[in-house]
C-alpha cells in the first residue's frame, strides 16, 4: 500500500512522469484501437463477438517475426501479416463462424473461445512459449533533458496504425464492398432484398477483422512483445474498447483505444507490471458497470 | 417403477464399488465427480435460467481458499503459516485436520453463496453476452488479486497439511466426499426443478421480460439460483483444496481458462437444460480430456480446443437432447401413437 502511494506521490511531484506515461500510453494505445475497430466491425456487421480478437494480433505478430527470422526486412511483414490473416480468417468463417450466425450470442462467444484456445496452443507448439519480439534498429528520441524518450520504432508503428485505419475506413465508406458491409450492417433482410450477397459480406467482414488484427500484431511485434498467451489479454482490452466506445462510433473507439492505453501504464506505474492483466479486466468491470448504471436510467425515464 | 429403482440403485452400488473395483483409477474417479458438481451447477445458472456464466470457477477458487483459511486459521496466524512456506514445519493433530476439513468446507460454500450474491446484485442486470464477458472478468480479476495478496500466500499459493491417516484411505475419503456431495446436488437439484421455485427459474430462461410482468421477482430469484450453485462449488472447491494439499491462485484455484470452460463444455455435450446433461457431459468430457492428455501429449490443448469448438458449432442438443429427439419416451414424454405406461424417469 506504501509502495502504491509513493508511487502516486511521484506522479504529482515531477508532473513530466505523466507526460511520459501518457505518451508510452497513446502509441501503444493506438494499436489496441485498431484490433478494437475489428471487432466493432464484426460485433456490428454480424452480431459476433470474438473473444480470439487477441489471438489474431499475436498471430499476426508470429507471422511478420518469422518472416523476419527468415531475413525479410520487418516493415515488409505488416502487409504480409494481413494477406495472410485474411486467408486464415476466411477459412475460419467457412469452419467456424458460418453454421453459428443464426445461433444465440453466448454459442459464438463460446465457440471463439474454443477458437482462442486452438490458435493459442497452435502458437505455442509452433513457435515456443517465449516472448518474441523484432528489432526494428532505429534511434530514440530525447526530449526534455532525456526525461522522455520516444522510440522512433514506435512512433513507425502509430504511423503505420493511422495509415493502416484511414485506409479502411476509406475503403468502409467509398468502395462498393464497403457500402454493402454498411448496409448489411443496417438491416441484413433489407441488403439481401437489395441484391446483396449478406453471405459474402460476412465471409469478407470476418476476415478483413482478421487481416486488420493481423496487421495489428505485425506492429506490436516490432514496439513491444508477443507471446503464445497473450491474446486473451489483448482480447479483454478489444472488448473493454467497444463497450466503451458503442459500436458504429469511430471516434470513440480511437479515443477509447488511447484511452485505455495511457489508463494502463498508469495502473502498471502506480500497482506494478503485475497487475497488469487485472488493470485490463477490472476496466472491463467498470465500463460494464457503467453501462448498467446507464441503462438503468434509461429505464425509468421511460416508465 | 421397477426399472427406475433398479436402475437407481444399480447406480449407487457402482458408485460405492467404484474405487475398489479400479483401485488405480481412486482420484480420476474423485475428478469425476468433481466434475459432475461444477457442471451440474453450471446447469443451474446456464441452463435451467439461461444465464450462462462464465465465471462460476471464481466460487471454486474462493472455496478453496476459505477452506485452506479456515482450516489454518483456527489453530495458527495465517500470514505467518504462508511466510514460512516451508521454512518452519506446523503441526495438524488429527482432530484439527477433520474439523478442518468439514467446517473448512461448509465455510467455503457459505462464504461463496454470500459472495455470489454480491457480484449477482451487481452482474445480473447485465443481460446475454455481456453476463458471460462480465463474471468471466471477474473471475480472471478475482485470480490476479488473490495472486497478489501477500497474506494468502500470493502467487506461491497455500500448502494443507497432509491427510494424516493412510495415503490408500485418504483417496477413498475424498471420493466420498465428492460423490456423497455430488449425490446430495443431484437429489436437490432434481426435487428443486420439480417445484415452484424450477417453474420461475425455467420462466426466467424462456422470458424474462414476461416472466416479470407474471409477478415473479426475477432478480430474488436469479440471486437465489447463483447462491445455490455457489455453495455447492464452494464446497467442492474446499475439499478440491484438501485433496491437492497444494494449490496455488492462478493455475489451480482460480483456473479460469481450465476448468471454469471445462464445466461449461461439459454440460454443452451432456445436453443444456436436463439433470441428466450434466452428468453424461461430465464423465464424457472427462474420459476424453484424460485419453488426449495420455495418448496426444503436446497436442492435448488443441485437441480440447476442438471438442470446445465441436461441441458448441455443431452438436449443441448434447447427448442427452439427442437421446431426447430420437427417444422421447425414455424421458416421459408421451407419442401419440404409444401411450402405455409411461416411465417419469427423466
Amino acid at each position: 500500500m506504501e509502495q502504491f502511494l509513493a508511487n502516486f506521490g511521484l506522479l504529482i511531484e515531477f508532473p513530466i512522469v505523466n507526460l511520459k506515461i501518457i505518451l508510452d500510453g497513446v502509441m501503444i494505445g493506438a494499436l489496441f484501437a485498431l484490433a478494437a475497430y475489428g471487432l466493432a466491425l464484426v460485433w456490428g456487421v454480424m452480431n459476433v463477438k470474438n473473444l480470439a480478437q487477441g489471438d489474431f494480433v499475436i498471430a499476426g505478430g508470429y507471422v511478420c517475426w518469422w518472416l523476419v527470422e527468415f531475413g525479410l526486412p520487418p516493415l515488409l511483414g505488416v502487409p504480409i501479416a494481413f494477406i495472410v490473416m485474411a486467408g486464415v480468417g476466411w477459412v475460419i468463417y467457412l469452419l467456424i463462424i458460418r453454421p453459428i450466425l443464426d445461433r444465440d450470442l453466448f454459442t459464438t462467444l463460446l465457440a471463439t473461445f474454443g477458437l482462442a484456445i486452438i490458435m493459442a496452443q497452435l502458437l505455442n507448439l509452433m513457435f515456443g512459449s517465449d516472448t518474441q519480439t523484432v528489432d526494428l534498429g532505429y534511434d530514440t528520441l530525447y526530449f526534455m533533458d532525456g526525461f522522455i524518450d520516444v522510440p522512433i520504432a514506435k512512433l513507425m508503428g502509430v504511423l503505420m496504425a493511422a495509415t493502416l485505419a484511414l485506409g479502411v475506413i476509406i475503403f468502409m465508406k467509398y468502395s462498393r464492398m464497403g457500402q454493402a458491409i454498411r448496409a448489411t450492417a443496417q438491416d441484413a433482410r433489407a441488403a439481401r432484398v437489395m441484391g446483396i450477397n449478406t453471405d459474402r459480406v460476412y465471409a469478407f467482414t470476418w476476415s478483413l477483422n482478421a487481416a486488420i488484427c493481423g496487421a495489428a500484431g505485425a506492429i506490436i511485434v516490432m514496439v513491444w512483445v508477443i507471446q503464445p498467451f497473450y491474446g486473451i489479454t489483448h482480447s479483454v482490452r478489444s472488448f473493454v474498447i467497444v463497450t466503451a466506445a458503442g459500436l458504429g462510433n469511430l471516434p470513440g473507439v480511437i479515443a477509447a483505444g488511447l484511452g485505455i492505453g495511457a489508463l494502463e501504464q498508469y495502473g502498471a506505474h502506480i500497482f506494478g507490471i503485475g497487475y497488469q492483466q487485472a488493470i485490463a479486466v477490472i476496466l472491463l468491470l467498470l465500463v460494464l458497470i457503467y453501462r448498467l448504471v446507464q441503462q438503468r436510467r434509461v429505464r425509468q425515464s421511460l416508465q | 417403477m421397477s426399472k427406475r429403482v433398479l436402475f437407481y440403485s444399480a447406480l449407487i452400488i457402482f458408485m460405492i464399488i467404484a474405487p475398489y473395483v479400479f483401485p488405480a483409477f481412486k482420484t480420476q474417479l474423485a475428478t469425476i465427480w468433481l466434475m459432475i458438481i461444477v457442471a451440474m451447477t453450471w446447469d443451474m445458472t446456464g441452463g435451467q435460467m439461461g444465464y450462462n456464466s462464465l465465471g462460476n470457477i471464481t466460487f471454486y477458487g474462493t472455496g478453496m481458499y476459505v477452506a485452506a483459511i479456515v482450516t489454518i486459521g483456527m489453530v495458527y496466524d495465517v500470514g505467518e503459516y504462508t511466510n514460512a512456506f516451508g521454512g518452519k514445519i506446523y503441526e495438524f493433530t488429527d482432530g484439527q485436520y477433520f474439523t478442518g476439513l468439514i467446517i473448512g468446507c461448509l465455510a467455503a460454500g457459505l462464504v461463496c453463496s454470500v459472495t455470489a450474491v454480491i457480484i449477482g446484485y451487481i452482474t445480473f442486470g447485465l443481460r446475454g453476452p455481456y453476463f458471460a464477458i462480465g463474471t468471466l472478468g471477474v473471475a480472471i480479476a478475482a485470480g490476479e488479486l488473490v495472486s497478489n495478496w501477500d497474506w494468502v500466500g500470493g502467487g506461491q499459493g497455500i500448502a494443507l497439511p497432509i491427510y494424516p491417516g493412510d495415503y490408500d484411505v485418504g483417496k477413498d475419503v475424498f471420493y466420498f466426499l465428492f460423490a456423497g456431495t455430488g449425490v446430495v446436488l443431484f437429489l436437490f437439484s432434481k426435487w428443486l426443478y420439480s417445484t415452484r421455485f424450477g417453474a420461475a427459474i425455467n420462466a426466467i430462461r424462456d422470458d424474462e421480460e414476461k416472466a416479470e410482468a407474471m409477478g415473479i421477482h426475477t432478480l430474488q430469484y436469479k440471486l437465489a439460483t447463483w447462491a445455490i450453485a455457489a455453495f455447492f462449488v464452494g464446497v467442492a472447491g474446499g475439499i478440491s483444496a484438501f485433496q491437492l494439499i497444494h494449490f496455488e491462485p492462478l493455475e489451480s484455484a482460480y483456473q479460469t481458462i481450465n476448468l471454469g470452460i471445462f464445466m461449461v463444455v461439459c454440460v454443452l455435450l451432456g445436453g443444456k437444460g436436463t439433470l441428466w446433461g450434466p452428468v453424461v457431459g461430465a464423465i464424457l468430457f472427462h474420459v476424453f480430456k484424460e485419453v488426449t492428455w495420455n495418448y496426444l501429449l503436446g497436442w492435448q490443448w488443441v485437441a480440447l480446443g476442438v471438442l470446445i469448438v465441436v461441441t458448441v458449432v455443431y452438436f449443441q442438443g448434447g447427448v442427452v437432447g439427442w437421446l431426447m429427439q430420437k427417444r422421447p419416451e425414455w424421458f416421459g414424454v408421451r407419442r401419440a401413437a404409444d401411450d402405455t405406461s409411461v416411465d417419469e424417469a427423466s
